[in-house]
């Protein structure tokens, strides 16, 4: 997995990546009572705030890690958004993207990397 | 900013877990690790200790009863000992300048007023009344709950005897502890004012207790909104009549036309106007339809794309389970409409519903 200073991870499906966030994001939003998806076919650039996501605290965004096609969401998060809490890094996963160009997860954090952004 | 200041019982938030956020100037604990959806669910199901020491507590000679009275609309000389009675101190407009729980007392009357409105309402109060004593070595804690009575009477039998806005003082390990029963969340429960030097004790006696958890400020806002209570700064201000805050109730009969002692507080022509005429605006609760939460600063249309009005607070509710609102809208807006929320561009419905959203279990 690769990780992004906004407390993104993003794994390599196939031709695919997988976006969600970390446990820490999760664990520092609190209670999550609500996500908004971005919709499927559209195309993104680094930073758009494309996911919404409320906890019981406040409002925040999810942002594209990088450019390219949303081509699925995780419509199960809509319908139960406790799952960010439950697993974040698994069955919590955001949308997947079509990246024109894969190499930019070179210049991600890796797992150590993000641990010591996070000062674990 | 001015620097905030620590709780009294700040190690012992720290040493649960608590995380910290600033609060009208304290620096207070908005959550432990239970998280605030776990907190809330605890306090309807269990018992909860709130550390409210935020808020001023203040003390009055039996005989500014008189003077006390003439700055809020509520009847404060036929207050019997040994009770209390929320009311507010209104503005020559017929705003607030907060709102307060008033006791009275063997020997005084006690106050409670809001931590951001301690500074206005001190000056206020002493603008017009004397002997007026602000309570700066007392904690002031809250156990919230069903279980809270039986919690609470393990250390002090004497407490389950009292009844919802009964006031009473009672000993514990030597200290007096000034106890009413009333709170914030809408369950049963106790505030409890105990001197800086035992509280920190006091709290771990009952922290020790199985049905006790600490919850945080988070939770706290949850709970009173359900239970439809207004916080004052967000669904009351000096730019709020009572009347359109849906805190009529609390008029004392005794205070309104026709009452033996009718009108005499700020602004008491501009209320006793509204309480006959209606007021420009009213309060509502709202039940967004989707699962987006409505939150305070929302601004309100009609179908139609007129401006209404907005929410003045607003969240989830862990207990009704889906978002809540409470919002200040114009009065001609029939009940059965369809109310049009902007949130983040975007208009979307909610249902007006009657407040409160989770009805209190009270011990009258």
């Amino acid at each position: 997995m690769k990780y992004t200073e906004d407390h993104e991870w993003l794994r390599v499906d196939g031709d695919l990546v997988v976006v969600g966030i970390t446990e820490h994001a999760a664990t520092q939003l609190g209670d999550v009572v609500f996500v908004e998806l971005p919709e499927v076919d559209t195309t993104v650039a680094k930073g758009d705030e494309i996911v919404v996501i409320e906890s019981v605290k406040a409002a925040s965004d999810i942002l594209a890690p990088t450019e390219g096609e949303i081509v699925e969401v995780n419509e199960a998060l809509t319908a139960t958004p406790s799952l960010v809490n439950e697993d974040p890094t698994g069955d919590a996963w955001f949308f997947k993207m079509k990246l024109d160009d894969m190499s930019v997860l070179d210049d991600m954090m890796t797992e150590d990397e993000y641990k010591d952004f996070i000062g674990e | 900013m001015a620097e905030l200041t620590q709780l009294p019982l700040h190690d012992l938030h720290a040493e649960l877990g608590g995380k910290f956020v600033p609060f009208a100037g304290f620096n207070m604990p908005v959550q432990y690790p239970a998280g605030v959806m776990a907190e809330h669910i605890w306090c309807r199901e269990k018992a909860g200790l709130f550390d409210v020491s935020h808020m001023g507590q203040v003390t009055l000679p039996l005989d500014q009863d008189t003077a006390l009275e003439s700055l809020v609309p509520v009847d404060v000389l036929g207050l019997a000992p040994g009770r209390q009675r929320y009311g507010f101190f209104t503005t020559d407009a017929g705003g607030l300048i907060d709102d307060l729980m008033i006791a009275r007392r063997a020997t005084d009357l006690f106050l409670v007023v809001n931590a951001s409105r301690k500074a206005e309402d001190l000056a206020h109060l002493r603008a017009h009344l004397s002997g007026v004593a602000e309570i700066d070595d007392r904690a002031l804690l809250a156990l919230q709950g069903p279980l809270a009575e039986m919690a609470f009477s393990r250390l002090i039998p004497a407490t389950a005897a009292m009844r919802f806005m009964d006031v009473a003082t009672h000993h514990w390990q030597g200290h007096a502890l000034w106890i009413s029963r009333s709170g914030y969340t809408g369950e049963d429960g106790f505030e409890i004012s105990v001197p800086v030097m035992a509280a920190d004790a006091f709290a771990r006696a009952l922290l020790a207790m199985d049905e006790v958890a600490p919850i945080g400020l988070g939770a706290r806002d949850s709970l009173r909104l359900e239970a439809g209570l207004p916080l004052y700064g967000q669904d009351l201000s000096d730019q709020i009549s009572p009347i359109e805050a849906g805190q009529a109730w609390a008029i004392s009969k005794s205070r309104r036309p026709g009452g033996v002692r009718a009108g005499g507080y700020p602004g008491a022509a501009v209320i006793a106007a509204q309480l006959a005429d209606g007021a420009p605006r009213k309060r509502v609760g709202l039940i967004p339809e989707g699962r987006a939460p409505m939150r305070a600063g929302v601004e309100l249309f009609s179908a139609e794309g007129t401006a209404i009005g907005m929410v003045t607070s607003g969240g989830f509710g862990p207990t009704v389970g889906h978002p809540i609102a409470i919002a200040l809208i114009d009065a001609a807006t029939p009940p059965e409409a369809i109310i049009m929320a902007e949130v983040r561009g975007k208009r979307l419905p909610a249902k007006q519903a009657a407040l409160p959203f989770y009805r209190p279990n009270y011990k009258r």
